[in-house]
């Protein structure tokens, strides 16, 4: 498992927000809206097929037309919203608990644990791109659930490796021996004292880490590795409407696809903003 | 000499566990692994249950099947693919070109385009052209891989029809011609990586003291460009661009399913999906150790062609 992560350019412009982020921020709510209400108020439901309309253009029926089946489109589009961030977000959740745990205990501990756990994340870096993932789906099965776990533990190694760089340098600090000289122990000196000071660093870096983990997950159910039919996951739904545009019909494979883009670059933006604010602040 | 052997044992052992690790996954899934090998239930034969066992030789302990198995893999032996009744290695053999071609193409491209754009941005930096290479190609490194490629199928393809819409030539320019937009796809994602390197490499040429010296000397900036920024930068450069490019082996998955290309990307996800788990565990290796050969040989050459760099490892 390999996520290149470059040294961000340093664009650092007034300190207010710039339109970018504004745009970026204001986009990410509205689709984090539409996640929450989309079952609610889309217009037709999910798996609504209508023979007579499909491969249907724009209409007052359907804003963004029907696809193969005939299911509008547009109702795809925000039931599958939650769908495909809520999975992100919960993959998210679970590698840095798993990633700042192991970083934090082979910091905290060093000797044969942070050998053996050196190791282990050498093995993992070992795999390519999506490669333990795809090992993963392949014994376990494909499924959306798979398909995020999987992920997490692939993200996790990623996580620890920067966690354990960060909690060195914090574990050498002398407030933690004040902590020792009072008696605590290690359990609790890492839970109050070591990783809540890691947290700055940790949330910018996280929120950087969330475009991929997103790009991610939506590869592996272009590929039929996530999220299965009848679903309107996004990368899906890509998926499903690629067959469409041999003979014209763009809109049902372009219109998710460029969904999970404008997501992923708007994810981008505002992390490398508020990696800047926190990393500025702390 | 030592650290180049430290360098190729500590290889060794990594490929060592990886393939242990491919090859052991099968005892990760629930239940016994004959019926995770037999897969559908619908075609248990006797003969498939007997071809399985004496594949994978079952009866014996874990670490007597790896080595079966590892040593049949060092002698070009993968065993026989269930779906197809072939041996594996001949579907690799007849998969994997199209695949490297596709790898090289794409690399020509980042080396022209990642590694030229870097270079403009460096030499105007923190000028207009500099802004709009970083932030084109972050935005292009933002957009999935098969995003990417459905879109360019769509403009440059089904509606310009300047490239077939899938499918990858038979061979010579035909192929050259077929294998243009999935080769740019493939590099798109990374141009981002490389072109920044490359500038982050040659800013910091620039403000270093041997660049001065030969601007003082009256050099022209385009002499200094070549023989002094770019001689300089070149370690991270090729380091990075090694790197992604043995990236790129493991991303024609996404790619090859994308333009419906047969190689070992696609094969790849067609044997998870007819549950082929001799051919699953045969791509995985090679991308694995086509991967870490790539990066380790740049690693070890590295110092050869920059001697600071072997001067940095002796001292640390």
């Amino acid at each position: 498992m390999t996520v290149l992560l470059a040294p961000r350019p340093r664009t650092r412009k007034k300190r207010g927000g710039s339109w970018g982020f504004r745009i970026a921020a204001g986009f990410l709510v509205l689709v984090a809206a539409a996640s929450a209400v989309g079952p609610a108020v889309a217009p037709y439901a999910l798996d609504e097929i209508d023979f007579a309309a499909i491969w249907s253009g724009p209409s007052a029926a359907h804003l963004l037309g029907t696809d193969q089946l005939g299911r509008d489109l547009f109702s795809r589009l925000l039931i599958g919203a939650g769908e495909t961030l809520v999975g992100a977000v919960i993959l998210l959740v679970l590698a840095t608990v798993l990633g700042v745990a192991v970083g934090v205990l082979a910091a905290w501990r060093g000797g044969w644990l942070d050998a053996v756990l050196a190791r282990i994340t050498d093995v993992m870096f070992a795999f390519p791109g999506l490669l333990f993932v795809v090992l993963v789906i392949a014994v376990f099965g494909k499924g959306k659930w798979t398909a995020v776990v999987a992920l997490s533990l692939a993200y996790a190694p990623v996580i620890a490796k920067y966690t354990r760089s960060l909690a060195l340098s914090e574990i050498a600090r002398p407030y933690i021996d004040a902590y020792r000289a009072q008696g605590l122990g290690g359990l609790t000196i890492c839970l109050r004292g070591v990783i809540p000071n890691l947290l700055p660093a940790l949330v910018g870096y996280l929120v950087v880490l969330f475009g991929g983990v997103l790009m991610s997950l939506a590869t592996l159910s272009y590929l039929g590795f996530g999220a299965q039919p009848p679903s309107s996951e996004w990368g899906l739904m890509v998926q499903e409407g690629q067959p469409g545009i041999v003979q014209g019909h763009f809109l049902p494979t372009l219109v998710p696809g460029a969904a999970i883009a404008m997501v992923v670059v708007a994810v981008n933006i505002v992390g490398v903003r508020i990696a800047d604010r926190l990393q500025a602040r702390g | 000499m030592i650290r180049v052997i430290r360098r190729l044992g500590g290889m060794l052992l990594t490929l060592v566990i990886a393939s242990f690790v491919i090859f052991s996954a099968m005892y990760a899934a629930p239940g016994d692994p004959m019926t995770f090998l037999i897969g559908s239930t619908e075609d248990v034969t006797p003969e498939r249950i007997a071809a399985v066992r004496a594949q994978y030789h079952l009866d014996e302990p874990l670490l007597g099947q790896y080595w079966h198995w590892a040593s049949g893999v060092l002698a070009g032996d993968f065993g026989e693919s269930f779906k197809y009744h072939q041996p594996v290695s001949m579907i690799l053999a007849s998969r994997t070109p199209v695949t490297l071609a596709l790898v090289a193409y794409a690399a020509v491209l980042l080396c022209i385009f990642g590694i030229g754009l870097g270079i403009i941005a460096a030499v105007r930096r923190r000028r207009a052209a500099d802004t709009v290479i970083v932030g084109g190609t972050t935005l292009a490194g933002s957009i999935p891989e098969f995003v990417l490629g459905i879109a360019l199928v769509a403009v440059f393809a089904v509606q310009l029809q300047w490239f077939p819409v899938a499918g990858a030539g038979s061979g010579g320019l035909e192929r050259l011609h077929a294998l243009t937009l999935p080769a740019i796809t493939l590099s798109l994602a990374s141009l981002a990586t490389i072109s920044r390197v490359t500038r982050q490499a040659m800013v910091e040429q620039f403000d270093s003291e041997h660049v001065e010296a030969a601007r003082a000397t009256g050099l022209r900036e385009r002499y200094i460009v070549r023989d002094h920024v770019l001689r300089g930068a070149w370690g991270p450069i090729i380091t990075m661009f090694a790197l992604v490019t043995a990236s790129m082996i493991a991303g024609t998955v996404a790619v090859e399913t994308v333009f419906g290309i047969s190689g070992i990307g696609s094969l790849l996800v067609e044997a998870i999906n007819t549950h082929d788990f001799p051919l699953v565990q045969a791509v995985m290796l090679f991308m694995v150790v086509a991967y870490m050969l790539v990066t380790t040989i740049v690693d070890v050459a590295l110092p050869f062609l920059d001697p600071r760099i072997a001067e940095q490892a002796v001292s640390s």
